[in-house]
């Protein structure tokens, strides 16, 4: 297939295996322009709002900040600081929820706003960023708190420095989920902030090729952004064929170059750059407004909401005070709100969440709209999961694994590329939870992996200290035995015996060897350990991270328990 | 605020269990009407003694396994079953036969691996064979079709064999009963008989046995139905019918005298109905896609084997059974390629 993707040019485009053509339902919140949220009475900002090492709060209960300070930040790579949203006073710093599938607590900023919203200094704008190296602008992207903000949140800075040449930069606009249209919006309404991002971007990346890709269901933003072409350089913008989930980003990739990202590598390994179309946006702020990330646009949708659409909102803002001003819910008692889209979204058990960097979408529908699943029933093997998969697994084997636990037989079935879309529980007629079975056995294999290499510490320690042991007692019995030696030995004999020194030498000589050699083997057998648990894509780890963190959460409340007794 | 939660994806979903049995069951409705049109109300007789049998036999098990009963029999997979083999069944079968196959088939080949999704053969197939071995007189006794008859039973005198072993006065049984098509060429053959002289009978229709033709070009409508509604794919039908075709193909060019041609094998016997409705039930077959196309050309080359050479003059139920065992083997082998795993073009 062929489009035109800039004036006087084609680029084809290639398929991706399965995929769905979903009810869209975009049009309930592209019916009111873009709205700047007004500012709440609290801000609740967490200091994980990223995949990485946790922000360190760089204010104290009771200090002023101003808006755009840095109140919290790490020194870690793998880190983003967050900004004030807005000036006003710390009046807290506790755990509080966070946008969680576990309804987890989370570490956050209270802020109180003082109704002035006064900027604080912010650094210079870079608006010849061409001659700029790009050192000192991935310095100043990781610096305005960056990440990526179609949902996978990763540090853009890291992204933007792969150490391989990257052919092609793409920008992605696909917004492939139902419902979402915050991409819609940006693209439609400021057109020309997405396109310097994509500008700041290719410079920095010096990649060949620029594709902004958008499905064809978004003719305006296609429209708006074509006119923001210049002739001279390298970019296109690329319609593509509405197919969930085109804007995933291996099925991008997929889509526009034909290429494959090889499991559990990175996009970077075939040349190619991901960027969501609202983190070019960030960007172009940061470059050449020198503004941080302090708000981003959320989409709040479903037929729950009175008057769904885009709202601008400040970071840290909470979900039902953003909804109250989308006119709050229609139904007394909603019964479901999800952050996030229908198909990978997750349903939140409060709306006193507040938006984060990650934060794309707020969908309330009714019980008519997603009615609560139906018990499931056996699995008939119809195979039609397996004809939607963009991954192209087999979701129906995986189940049947990952219900008689066969962890190990899963993972023979690719467990780890599941991309968890859901498109294979959307059509099985069975209504079997399939995503869920997926996550379960993922979990597992995870934990099951964790405990290993536990006990394989332990049992390192172990051997060490026997090792230890046993060289101290063979020191030990040498030194009594030369003792032994010289006291009977008349002083007049006072030679050298090489057998006895060398006696010595050997034992010591023989427990280091025997030491080293158990070392080599421990380090032979590491290298051997599963597939599934190296080379993790940033996704995947903080897949892993959620986990684990709901694990502690478990455990603690277990320990809570049992200690009354 | 305090919202429900529950996995991701939050959507309406699009298909059910139970309205792809109901497809299935729709899609049969022609070719059921064109063989009671022909073969007269043995057939719907079978049906219903099947169905209810089916059904009685399924709410027994499930209540015996203490589970809800209501949501198994709504599933209408104890029907599609029934359905099924009550078509291939003769109409004049001593009714005892027909719960003897359903007690069979439900109770001993789905229900007792666990039931719907958990049985490894057709439930149908087996009862079948299990029939067609113990009872051979009684599963070969066909009835002609109406043109052919030189006296046709109304429902009560059918119902008072099926149910008593009683015939009207003056009716011999084999004055009533006639071999099946498949079942005429294959004697015929053995006596050395040429094709074109075999044909001569007026038993004979364009393709097929006249009648039996007609039957198998209204499964063959309903199987496209459910091919364009998704109910099944085209993979197994098709490689099943061009494996029996090819096969036939082969031979008839080689001797057009002693092996019948492509359209015979393809209009005769339980073919059409075993290729869309049969070798396509999901839980028994192939489920990769190319699994099914190596699944269905097998079934269709077996039949013309067993047809040909073996002992019995139809094949499907043998076939498919056979090939209900290699399924998971079959399975494993044509697994898809994951994305990123090898392969990528360009």
């Amino acid at each position: 297939m062929y489009v035109e993707s800039k004036k006087g040019k084609t680029r084809e485009l290639w398929q991706f295996h399965g995929g769905l053509h979903l009810p869209e339902k975009k049009e309930m919140s592209l019916q009111r322009p873009l709205q700047q949220a007004r500012l709440p009475r609290r801000l609740v900002l967490p200091l994980q709002q990223h995949i990485g090492v946790q922000a360190q709060p760089q204010v104290a209960v009771g200090d002023s900040v101003l808006k755009g300070e840095i109140i919290a930040g790490s020194a870690a790579p793998v880190s983003a600081p967050v900004h004030a949203p807005t000036s006003g006073i710390v009046v807290e710093i506790a755990e509080h929820v966070v946008p969680h599938p576990s309804g987890l607590t989370g570490l956050c900023i209270v802020i109180e706003p003082d109704g002035d919203d006064r900027w604080g200094e912010l650094p210079d704008p870079i608006s010849d960023f061409h001659s700029v190296d790009s050192e000192i602008l991935r310095r100043r992207i990781r610096d305005s708190g960056i990440v990526g903000l179609g949902g996978a949140t990763f540090p853009s800075a890291i992204k933007l420095n792969p150490g391989k040449p990257i052919k092609t930069l793409i920008i992605n606009g696909a917004e492939c989920e139902p419902y979402i249209t915050c991409d819609d919006r940006l693209m439609r309404d400021q057109a020309e902030r997405v396109m310097n991002g994509a500008r700041i971007l290719q410079h920095m990346l010096q990649s060949e090729e620029c594709l902004i890709a958008i499905e064809d269901n978004k003719p305006e933003a296609i429209l708006e952004m074509f006119q923001q072409l210049r002739e001279e350089e390298n970019i296109e913008v690329v319609r593509i064929p509405t197919l969930y989930p085109s804007g995933g980003e291996k099925q991008l990739i997929r889509i526009l170059t034909g290429r494959e990202v090889p499991t559990s590598g990175l996009p970077a390994q075939v040349g190619v750059i991901c960027h969501n179309v609202a983190t070019a946006a960030a960007i172009a702020d940061a470059v050449l407004e020198g503004r941080p990330l302090i708000s981003r646009i959320v989409t709040v949708t479903g037929e729950g909401i009175s008057e769904p659409g885009n709202l601008e909102a400040p970071l840290g803002m909470l979900a039902g005070d953003l909804i109250a001003q989308a006119g709050g819910y229609l139904e007394a008692q909603p019964q479901q709100l999800i952050l996030g889209g229908p198909m990978m979204g997750f349903d939140l058990s409060t709306d006193q969440v507040p938006i984060t960097k990650g934060t794309n979408c707020l969908l309330c529908p009714t019980a008519k709209e997603t009615p609560p699943p139906q018990p499931a029933r056996a699995c008939i093997r119809c195979g039609r999961c397996a004809d939607v998969c963009p991954a192209n697994l087999l979701p129906q084997q995986m189940y049947w694994y990952s219900r008689a636990k066969d962890l190990e037989k899963v993972q023979d079935y690719n467990l780890f590329d599941c991309i968890e879309c859901g498109c294979c529980s959307h059509v099985c007629p069975s209504h079997i939870p399939l995503v869920q079975y997926y996550r379960y056995a993922k979990a597992e294999s995870w934990a099951m992996e964790q405990e290993r290499r536990e006990s394989e510490h332990a049992k390192q320690r172990h051997d060490f200290r026997v090792s230890r042991l046993q060289r101290l007692e063979a020191e030990r019995k040498a030194k009594l035995r030369k003792k032994k030696e010289d006291l009977k030995k008349p002083a007049a004999a006072k030679r050298e015996d090489p057998n006895k020194g060398g006696d010595d030498k050997g034992a010591k000589q023989a427990a280091i060897e025997a030491a080293m050699r158990r070392a080599a083997e421990k380090k032979a057998k590491q290298q051997q350990a599963p597939k599934n648990t190296d080379n993790l894509t940033a996704a995947q780890q903080a897949q892993i991270e959620a986990v684990d963190e709901r694990r502690k959460v478990a455990r603690k409340k277990m320990q809570k328990e049992e200690q009354p007794r | 605020m305090e919202f429900q939660t529950t996995s991701s994806p939050h959507t309406k979903r699009i298909n059910r269990v139970d309205k792809v049995m109901l497809q299935v069951v729709l899609a049969l409705l022609p070719g059921i009407i064109a063989m009671a049109f022909y073969f007269g109300w043995g057939v719907l007789i079978n049906i219903a003694l099947a169905v209810i049998s089916a059904t009685a036999f399924e709410a027994l098990i499930i209540k015996l396994r203490k589970r809800p009963v209501t949501p198994v029999l709504l599933d209408l997979s104890a029907v599609v079953t029934a359905l099924l083999f009550a078509i291939a069944i003769p109409p004049l079968l001593p009714w005892w036969l027909v719960v003897l196959g359903m007690a069979f088939a439900i109770i001993m080949v789905k229900q007792m691996y666990g039931g719907l999704g958990y049985n490894p053969f057709n439930p149908a197939m087996a009862a079948y064979v299990l029939l067609l071995i113990s009872y051979p007189v009684e599963m070969t006794s066909w009835l002609p079709p109406f043109m052919l008859a030189e006296q046709q039973l109304n429902p009560a005198q059918i119902l008072a064999f099926k149910f008593a072993g009683i015939l009207p006065e003056g009716v011999m049984l084999d004055a009533i009963t006639m071999a099946t098509p498949l079942d005429q060429m294959r004697t015929n053959l053995d006596l050395n008989r040429m094709i074109s002289e075999i044909r001569q009978h007026p038993l004979w229709g364009d393709f097929g046995g006249l009648g039996w033709e007609w039957v198998g070009n209204w499964f063959l409508m309903g199987g496209i139905w459910m091919v364009y509604k998704r109910t099944i794919t085209w993979q197994i039908p098709l490689a099943f019918l061009s494996g029996l075709v090819g096969m036939a193909t082969i031979f008839w060019l080689f001797d057009a005298e002693s092996f019948p041609f492509p359209l015979f094998h393809l209009f005769s016997g339980g073919a059409i109905l075993g290729a869309f409705f049969i070798a396509t039930d999901p839980v028994t077959a192939c489920t990769t896609r190319a699994g099914q196309l190596i699944y269905g050309a097998s079934i269709g080359v077996l039949v013309y084997i067993i047809r040909t050479w073996g002992g019995y003059p139809d094949a499907v139920a043998f076939a498919v059974l056979l090939m209900n065992m290699a399924a998971p083997t079959i399975d494993y082998y044509t697994r898809p390629r994951t994305y990123g795993h090898g392969g990528g073009t360009v």
